[in-house]
């Protein structure tokens, strides 16, 4: 079965003034919707691959045919990865984490504001395109970014491996319309609409 | 020590009108461009690379990890700057004389060189630059990442176009396809390219 592009699990509308309802019919209707295309396109030319699942299929990029396997990697990788990222933000934000990744978060980096300066640190130090990240890895949470539409869970491809709990697309095409150059004021509003309860929930199920 | 500092545009920041907004070359180039300037002068001052020209920076710190920062900006520094100059207005179209002899040689034909340089802006994942360059005695079209450059491959550039999201996004949005099409037809200076041959 073709992979499908997800519903916005809100309105267009919904995250202003934050994220601007431009920028996520954009974000949505067309890049995401093109990573979903493109990789069904891929996958088309190698049917046995087409029932399994995309987390598989980037688990072990190595096991996808080469003639493939950056259509994968990229597509895949931003089909996936976008996929999270709606569901990463949501219009009624708690403000701060909540639950086990709220104390986690505090013992892991000394509290809220030292994990959102180091999260930040990446996310603006990320060099052209890229994704940056909280993960969890052998239990415990860490920062990092990677490149493009790579993400941790791309294991022998990713600097950074391990189960992603947040990510923040900091792509141009995130927040350019709103923000132009001025990444970090980008960054500094997202925290306003990030979805706590998610982020809990992910790390509950990778601790 | 003299620090960088910020050519001038070749031309007025309205002057690729409707091509490419004066917002976005006002953002691109007062913004952007401006802000690799000034961190190629934070990272250099008061080392030896603050001594090089600007080229020579970009190829010793080319390739090196530990000089990625000064690498990125510098190289972003020249990229911009032959990108202005890449353009011009009422530019595209076909280039003549002895650059259009050595594109049909190169490529067959202005079409496939088109096609090709199409290709590899579309192609360049995430951001980064497609390039005509000459190389060996023959003209070729080639794509780098981020702020990869010829310059740092031993590679003479002639003309290139910026796939930054940046550079298209307030104009183009998703459409970079639109963008790199209104570049051939409407915006490369090829008296530019030819001078560099």
């Amino acid at each position: 079965m073709a992979h499908e592009l997800p519903k916005l699990p809100y309105a267009f509308d919904a995250l202003e003034p934050h994220v601007d309802a431009r920028t996520m019919e954009i974000h949505h209707g067309k890049h995401h919707a093109a990573y979903v295309h493109n990789l069904n396109a891929a996958l088309e030319k190698h049917p046995e691959l087409q029932g399994r699942s995309l987390e598989s299929l980037l688990a072990d990029l190595s096991k996808v045919p080469e003639d493939i396997r950056t259509a994968v990697r990229n597509n895949g990788g931003g089909h996936w990865n976008h996929s999270l990222f709606w569901q990463w933000m949501a219009p009624k934000s708690p403000g701060k984490p909540v639950g086990a990744v709220a104390k986690a978060i505090d013992a892991a980096f000394g509290g809220f504001d030292a994990f959102k300066e180091q999260f930040g640190k990446a996310a603006v130090g990320r060099f052209g395109s890229g994704w940056a990240w909280l993960c969890v890895k052998d239990g415990q949470l860490c920062v990092c970014s990677s490149p493009n539409q790579d993400n941790p869970t791309m294991k022998g491809v990713a600097d950074c491996v391990g189960a992603p709990v947040l990510g923040l697309d900091v792509w141009e095409h995130a927040y350019y319309l709103k923000y132009q150059n001025r990444r970090a004021d980008y960054i500094a509003a997202w925290w306003n609409v990030v979805n706590w309860e998610k982020v809990e929930s992910l790390y509950v199920a990778a601790r | 020590m003299s620090a960088f500092s910020l050519p001038p545009l070749p031309w007025p920041d309205n002057a690729l009108e409707p091509h490419i907004s004066a917002r976005t070359i006002g953002f691109h180039y007062g913004k952007h461009h401006q802000t690799y300037v000034d961190n190629l002068n934070k990272l250099v001052a008061g080392t030896p690379l603050a001594a090089l020209a600007l080229e020579d920076i970009v190829k010793q710190t080319a390739g090196q990890a530990d000089k990625a920062g000064v690498f990125n900006n510098a190289a972003q520094v020249w990229n911009h700057t032959f990108f202005w100059n890449s353009m011009k207005p009422n530019g595209g179209g076909r280039p003549a004389g002895k650059l259009a002899k050595a594109i049909d040689e190169s490529f067959g034909s202005f079409d496939a060189f088109k096609t090709a340089f199409t290709d590899a802006a579309l192609t360049q994942f995430g951001s980064g630059w497609a390039w005509l360059i000459a190389e060996g005695g023959k003209l070729k079209v080639v794509k780098t990442p981020n702020a990869d450059t010829p310059l740092a491959r031993g590679q003479k550039a002639l003309l290139t176009c910026d796939v930054w999201e940046h550079a298209y996004y307030l104009n183009y949005q998703n459409r970079r396809k639109d963008f790199v099409a209104v570049f051939l037809d409407k915006l490369a200076n090829w008296e530019f390219a030819v001078k560099q041959l």
